[in-house]
């Protein structure tokens, strides 16, 4: 399988924190990949950088075979245009912690109206396709609310529906269950559990749910002060890791689970 | 009073005017705020400052003044205005330069995730700002909005010294004519009052249309 993503020897820096020191990433087509590591381990920006939301200072990131940041011009490679990360974002959709829908627009219109102004689709097109996802993510009857009338879990169902309209290729999750009440952590942990079974999406989610993790991904990255401890199954990665940091991350998160 | 009331036809005539300069200098004011507030925040150094400098210029000068100036000092640069037009275009301007800083905060106001939203959905600039950012900080310009509006028809009174027959100009009249002082001036005063009043009812309505079913208007004004 092919790699549709590529990090080389990404850097970034916020300031004088270098967040991402000379990274090596690569993620095959259509598969599942969690991302875990403490807090400021640099695992949002990573995401971020994907969905062009945060620029790289060094290196190179591509996306299905072509640069992300760059573009080549006349044979030389110079910094991406607008346009040109218009047409890359095309292959991108993102869920965001705090849902992020647009509070102006009812449940339905919010997953409508990219369809028909991004996508072109017609309206009929895009009510269809709305529809069908509201059924895939158990909010058929919710279809006509404001945002602001839904629960989080709710919302956080929409803006996956959201996000799955515009058929990305790859889709980033960024901790989508964090903001939510506890007892509504599972109804979407099951929408992302079934879009990970279902499809052939490339999918990363950021996550503090060891156990989501385990059961979601082909791969676990256990990340560190921008850089990649120890990456493998999810199996290899929670009975046994190798490497002590991880060990005592995952030790430390138990306890601080339990 | 029954020497005044009999003027009533020039009191009837001077309302319309008034209401006349309030509503064509509204939708000036309206427009300008729209164009120059969202100037303020363009990606391009030149637009910004050119916006700048025209909300100093209106702010920072009398509106009676530039009144003047457009009724009085462009025809003898060849620019023409009848009375009318160079007070809607004074007021509108001038209430333009402040209702421009009330679009920009309320855009300002729309949050960062909202934007990022947006380039997530991989929409333009110009389609987040048409669909997403400016329909959310529409409920919150209305109140400030809503102010400016009284702002303006109290305004609307200077134009009658550039001639225009607006409620101010008549209740002159009626004191030349009748010698009375009082009467007049309190008949107007309460006339502008009521048109006021329904103003801003008006304007309630308007806030209620936009914000129906919607949480904006709370997550703005925090
Ligand atoms: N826009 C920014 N400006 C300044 N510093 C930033 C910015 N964004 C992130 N950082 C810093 O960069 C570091 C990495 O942030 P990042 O959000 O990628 O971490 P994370 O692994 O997602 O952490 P968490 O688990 O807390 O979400 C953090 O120290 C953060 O404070
Ligand atoms: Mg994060």
């Amino acid at each position: 399988m092919e790699n549709i993503i590529q990090f080389e020897n990404v850097s970034k820096s916020f300031g004088d924190l270098q967040v991402l020191n000379k990274l090596n990433l690569e993620v095959k087509d259509g598969e599942k990949l969690a991302l875990i590591g403490p807090s400021g381990s640099g695992k949002t920006t990573i995401l971020r950088i994907l969905m062009t939301l945060e620029t790289i200072d060094d290196g190179f990131v591509s996306v299905n075979g072509e640069y992300l940041w760059h573009e080549k011009n006349d044979g030389k490679i110079i910094p991406a245009s607008e346009n040109h990360l218009h047409k890359m974002r095309d292959h991108i959709g993102m869920v965001f912690q705090q849902f992020n829908l647009f509070p102006h627009l009812t449940a339905i219109e919010n997953v409508q109206q990219p369809q028909t102004l991004i996508k072109k689709k017609t309206d009929a097109e895009a009510k269809e396709k709305a529809e069908e996802l509201f059924h895939l993510v158990g909010l058929g009857d919710k279809k006509d609310q404001y945002p602001h009338q839904l629960s989080g879990g709710q919302q956080q169902r929409v803006a996956i529906a959201r996000a799955l309209a515009m058929d990305p290729k790859i889709m980033l999750f960024d901790e989508v269950t964090s903001a939510l009440d506890p007892e509504l952590v599972d109804e979407v942990l099951t929408v992302l559990r079934k879009l990970a079974s279902d499809s052939d999406t490339t999918m990363l989610t950021v996550t503090h749910e060891m156990n989501f993790a385990r059961e979601f991904a082909d791969r676990v990255l256990f990340f560190d002060s921008g850089q990649i401890v120890e990456s493998g199954k999810p199996e290899s990665i929670f009975s046994n890791p190798t490497k002590k940091r991880t060990k005592e991350f995952l030790k430390k998160f138990i306890n601080n689970v339990n | 009073m029954n020497e005044v009331i009999e003027f009533y036809p020039i009191l009837i005539k001077g309302t319309i005017t008034t209401i006349q300069l309030t509503v064509l200098g509204a939708i000036l004011a309206l427009i300008v705020s729209f164009i120059v507030g969202l100037a303020r925040i363009s990606s391009f150094a030149a637009i910004r400052v050119i916006a700048i400098v025209y909300l100093e210029f209106f702010r920072g000068s009398s509106a009676l003044v530039q009144m003047f100036f457009i009724y009085f000092v462009l025809p003898m640069w060849g620019i023409y205005f009848d009375a009318l037009t160079a007070g809607v275009v004074a007021c509108g301007l001038n209430v333009g330069a402040y209702g421009s800083e009330v679009v920009r905060g309320a855009v300002l106001a729309v949050g960062k995730e909202q934007h990022e939203a947006s380039k997530a959905l991989n929409y333009s600039i110009y389609k987040k700002y048409r669909y997403v950012i400016i329909p959310q900080a529409i409920p919150i310009m209305i109140p400030t909005f809503g102010n400016l509006l009284i702002e303006l028809l109290k305004l609307t009174a200077v134009a009658s010294l550039i001639t225009i027959s607006d409620l101010t100009f008549m209740a002159q009249i009626i004191r030349v004519q009748t010698a009375l002082t009082l009467e007049p001036f309190l008949l107007i005063l309460i006339i502008y009052f009521i048109i006021a009043t329904i103003l801003v009812q008006i304007v309630d309505l308007i806030a209620k249309k936009f914000s129906k079913g919607r949480n904006i208007m709370t997550a703005g004004d925090k």
